[in-house]
């Protein structure tokens, strides 16, 4: 086992929260077709908030600290508060368009130690990137910036989500990352927007195209051993949670309140009314999502992906039931593997008027 | 004479004391260790005002049960494990300045 797998083994056992994903703001300079936020200020944390609540984080035991948004430099205060938080000692990771990003502000990101930055880039065209994220010149400047950081020694990542209106650019955003030198991921999970508003998820790619990714030497490795059927689920895979979201990591938003997951909008409190710690220790909705484990599930502990699927619990709440399936994470599964999971199967029952393949929320 | 040797906590890590253990990363590398609790000791001592050979005695062979010898040898060997690292930095002569240690909780 890893240094940090035992690390996190130690703190599931301890209850101490090692991750923490932060929204700084909701506030973006970009229009991204596929995003789930809206993009209004209501009430944002001030600046002596958050350095209160990091102080919090840091006193509970985070260690690892994303600053994400909206878009994280809108707010005038970002260096102020990435400044506290490298002084906390945090390994901080940053999310951004990076469009307001230059030479000074690549070069303070580097004094101040930031761990990494990982940048969203949608298409290697100017044309495609720019129609997602509706800002003429964004690819450009997005480019430069990768360009600023890479120079100044910072470790970036290029993060494509993928959609059906740019899923021909694969390929190209994966060279255009060679040819900057970072490293670069995929994701094919469109997700509702906050509000409820389910209208985005026909941007999701058909489910024969996730088939096509999943066996994309390039992206998963091998192959074989990456498309293979699952094996058994054992005692060990039945008694396990689903993932770190409650148990380790958890999110908090612009406003104070206080998530399993940035995926995951059960509110579980606010650190406005709060002090962290306790929400963490004492909410009824932490200790529900950490007390559901893969023999609790209602359709899944039963599906032959129990052990393997990227179940997440979520998109199932979003779906009405955190311990129910995530018919997304079904589709990848199936794609996968060719294997339809234990859902699907459920609704292609005569009497069920679900379609077999059912990725729509 | 063997001159005295002074240690700074390098600005460029990420650190966390998680259940009585020290977590570092590297900011430089990404290498992730954890301190056992003498390395923890000299690490939070590590200010670059005290020499290394005055940790060893005020801290490490007060508070635990160890001989100078053996300290001072498993401290060095310690040190220069963690400066090839940019962990921590070392100087014969006093550092001015050391990143904070993190808190001692949870």
């Amino acid at each position: 086992m890893s240094l940090l797998l035992e690390m996190n083994q130690k703190a599931l056992e301890l209850g101490i929260p090692t991750s923490v994903h932060m929204d700084l703001t909701y506030r973006c300079n970009e229009r991204c077709v596929h995003c789930y936020l809206d993009h209004e200020d209501h009430g944002e944390m001030t600046t002596a908030e958050i350095e209160d609540l990091l102080t919090q984080l840091a006193d509970a035991g985070v260690f690892f600290l994303t600053l994400s948004g909206g878009e994280v430099l809108m707010r005038r205060d970002f260096f102020r508060i990435v400044e506290c938080a490298r002084r906390l000692l945090f390994n901080v990771k940053v999310k951004t368009n990076a469009v307001m990003i230059g030479e000074p502000e690549a070069r303070r990101l580097r004094q101040l130690g930031v761990e990494q930055i990982q940048i969203s880039v949608y298409s290697h065209r100017a044309e495609v990137h720019d129609a997602i994220t509706k800002l003429p010149g964004s690819l450009r400047r997005t480019i430069n910036a990768i360009r600023f950081l890479k120079s100044q020694g910072l470790k970036v990542t290029v993060a494509n989500v993928l959609m059906a209106i740019n899923s021909n650019d694969n390929a190209g955003v994966m060279a255009l990352a060679r040819e900057l030198e970072v490293p670069y991921t995929l994701d094919p999970t469109i997700t509702p927007k906050l509000d409820g508003d389910t209208s985005i998820l026909g941007l999701r790619i058909e489910g024969s195209e996730l088939g096509e990714v999943f066996r994309n030497r390039e992206l998963v490795g091998d192959v074989e051993a990456f498309c293979a059927p699952p094996p058994p689920a054992g005692d060990d895979v039945m008694d396990g949670y689903p993932c770190s979201a409650g148990h380790t990591a958890c999110y908090i938003s612009p406003y104070g309140e206080v998530f399993p997951c940035v995926q995951f909008p059960l509110p579980c409190g606010n650190v406005r009314k709060q002090k962290f710690v306790d929400i963490w220790r004492d909410s009824r909705q932490f200790k529900e999502v950490r007390s559901i484990r893969a023999r609790d599930l209602t359709v899944c502990s039963s599906c032959a992906h129990v052990g393997t699927c990227t179940r997440c619990p979520g998109l199932a709440y979003i779906e009405g039931n955190m311990r129910g399936p995530s018919t997304a994470d079904c589709e990848k599964s199936f794609q996968r593997t060719g294997i339809p999971s234990a859902n699907m199967l459920m609704r292609a029952r005569p009497g069920s008027a679900a379609p077999l393949v059912q990725i729509q929320i | 004479m063997i001159a005295a040797r002074y240690i700074a906590r390098n600005s460029a890590i990420a650190a966390r004391l998680v259940g009585g253990e020290m977590m570092i990363m590297s900011a430089t590398d990404s290498t992730f260790f954890t301190l056992n609790d003498v390395a923890t000791v000299i690490w939070q001592a590590a200010d670059g005002r005290t020499p290394l050979s005055e940790i060893v005695t005020a801290k490490i062979c007060q508070e635990f049960d160890v001989c100078p010898e053996e300290a001072e040898r498993d401290a060095e060997q310690f040190v220069n494990e963690l400066s090839q690292h940019g962990i921590l930095r070392v100087s014969e002569l006093p550092i001015g300045s050391s990143s904070p240690a993190p808190p001692e909780r949870p």
